[in-house]
């Protein structure tokens, strides 16, 4: 179960990158593990807003479907296109090639709240 | 898979499993004062014997059908041969549950496969769910479907002409969001009204529905339809009542159509005073997700094996819960496979020369009335085994209980519909109806 180093993650298994203005967010390793072999994967449209604490997608495997959170408020600057003829990319990459969706956020400071990695693996310890 | 009930023996050794002393006791979390803890208030069983008497008695309350019926209106004369019965009444068929468990419902699978993959080629559209509940709560989830689909347009236009009873269900599940529904009229052809159309189509509109045959029996241009549709980028959906049609015609899939939708009952061989029925309801691939209802697919086992299961069960509520496609957990399982029975033993040939039949005697009976003084046809639009007449000589409705006293259903009245069709009929005519039959209806309608 690998947790990387320089993100931030939620309590609901999403992870976080902050890249100057934008945020680009994903499942972790222990989503996809629990989910099991993705399938498809709902996502919003450039432009969109996001609230935080809202979802703002799904990401659905042969057994489940699960809602992914917006760990801060602003509006959707990419989608990652590859999912939708490759879901399964968030299984076998889910930090890397299998990002969902980056966005433009207001308050940075709404980031406070995420966990660190050593946090995040405390919490995957309980 | 068929049902047997548990005995006794079985009942006990599943307690014995679960180690639990009765089946009452697997209750005990209902308080006390909410159990009935006496017998209820039923009569008591009868013997085989007295029940087939009393069922006799209940027969005998039917009014036994002397009459010859030209009505059509979603439920449509057709014959099915006794081999579909056959197959029917096997009791894997007729008693098998819902197919959750495909190790042992190879069999209702299959069939349902088979089922969606008649239809997606009669229909030429890309998949087929394992049915709804009938025509009328299809168009409704296709609607649904269609807002679900377009995030950011929720108006609905549906064409007056479109089965009364399929938009009187669609109004009831919009109850709610009723001003984003818009009807469309029709013109002296009896299809859509273009102007009407164009006036109404704008970047809100999510969808418009239409009836290919409609409800007058008359036939769209579902090309041109379909393009001024999908220009406007709102979905086209598609309804019909009477699928044979389909034996000659394209299927909506052709034309572009994104949702097709209808009542399969002609394919089910009886009309059963109207009901069950069986809902119709085929998408293109890249709707799938969205699609409503229950979806068989084919699979290989772990063994390397072809083996077919419920799929895509993630749309469905047992999984996404409130965010469902529809709340529909089952299907028209015993209607579907009629259906697929009568469908083979068709086959493709077979269905055509049923429509060619339906056809051709329905325009013989046309060309027929058209000859009476006072009867003359209320559209100009190509119809396939419906059609609508205008009655000036007499009122439709007086003409239409004269003939019901000569044992004559001559078709259905408009007027409770479409009150601006005040004198009209719409008159159906299937393979059942022999020439002399038509005859004497044109004779009735001359005197």
């Amino acid at each position: 179960m690998s947790v990387l180093e320089d993100l931030l993650y939620s309590k609901d298994h999403e992870w976080a990158k902050l890249d100057g203005n934008i945020v680009t967010v994903g499942i972790t390793d222990h989503a996809q593990k629990q989910l099991g072999d993705i399938v498809f994967v709902e996502l919003p449209e450039p432009d969109d807003e996001v609230t935080k604490g809202e979802p703002f997608g799904s990401v659905e495997s042969t057994k489940a479907v699960s809602d992914c959170f917006a760990p801060a408020t602003g509006r959707v600057t990419e989608v990652n296109e590859l999912l939708a003829d490759n879901p399964e990319t968030i299984n076998s990459d889910p930090y890397g090639a299998g990002w969902l969706m980056k966005f433009e956020i207001s308050d940075r400071s709404e980031l406070d709240d995420l966990l660190s990695a050593e946090e995040y693996e405390k919490l995957l310890q309980e | 898979m068929r049902y047997i009930p548990h005995t006794e023996q079985d009942v006990r050794e599943m307690l014995d499993v679960i180690g639990v002393g009765s089946v009452a006791e697997l209750f005990r979390s209902i308080p006390e004062s909410f159990r009935l803890n006496r017998p209820l208030n039923l009569p008591n069983a009868l013997s085989e014997a007295e029940l087939f008497a009393e069922l006799r008695r209940l027969s005998e309350k039917n009014r036994v059908c002397g009459f010859t019926s030209f009505v059509g209106a979603g439920i449509y004369d057709h014959y099915a041969p006794a081999m579909v019965d056959h197959i029917l009444r096997r009791s894997e068929f007729y008693t098998a549950y819902t197919p959750y468990q495909p190790e042992v419902s190879q069999g209702t699978l299959q069939a349902l496969f088979e089922y969606q993959t008649l239809i997606s080629q009669l229909m030429e559209m890309d998949v087929t769910n394992a049915s709804m509940y009938d025509g009328a709560t299809g168009c409704t989830e296709a609607v649904l479907m269609a807002r679900r689909m377009q995030r950011k347009r929720s108006r609905v236009l549906m064409a007056r002409n479109v089965h009364p009873e399929f938009r009187r269900v669609t109004r009831t599940y919009m109850t709610n969001f009723l001003n984003e529904l818009d009807d469309v009229g029709f013109d002296a052809t009896g299809r859509l009204d273009r102007a009407d159309l164009a006036k109404k189509l704008n970047d809100e509109t999510a969808c418009v529905v239409v009836g290919h045959p409609n409800y007058f029996g008359v036939l769209e241009d579902l090309d041109e339809l379909a393009k001024i549709v999908h220009e406007a980028g709102a979905l086209l959906v598609v309804t019909f009542s009477e699928p044979v049609a389909y034996g000659i015609l394209p299927g909506p899939g052709r034309a572009g159509a994104d949702i097709v939708t209808g009542e399969g009952q002609s394919f089910l061989g009886a009309m059963n005073f109207g009901g069950p029925s069986l809902g119709i309801f085929c998408t293109r691939e890249a709707n799938v997700r969205q699609m409503p209802g229950r979806v068989c697919g084919v699979t290989t086992d772990a063994d390397g094996r072809r083996g077919f299961v419920l799929t895509l069960s993630t749309r469905e509520q047992h999984i996404r819960r409130e965010k469902a496609t529809s709340n529909i957990c089952t299907n028209q399982g015993l209607c579907a496979l009629s259906a697929t029975v009568f469908l083979a033993l068709m086959g493709r040939n077979g269905l055509r020369r049923l429509a060619e039949l339906n056809l051709a005697k329905a325009e013989y009976l046309k060309n027929e009335l058209k000859k009476v003084k006072g009867v003359e046809l209320a559209f100009s639009g190509p119809t396939f085994n419906e059609f609508v007449v205008k009655t000036s000589h007499k009122p439709a409705a007086d003409i239409r209980c004269d003939l019901y006293g000569k044992n004559l259903l001559a078709g259905v009245d408009l007027r409770e519909d479409y009150p601006e069709l005040g004198s009209h009929l719409l008159l159906c005519v299937t393979e059942s109806h022999s020439r002399r039959q038509i005859d004497e209806l044109v004779a009735a309608f001359a005197s």
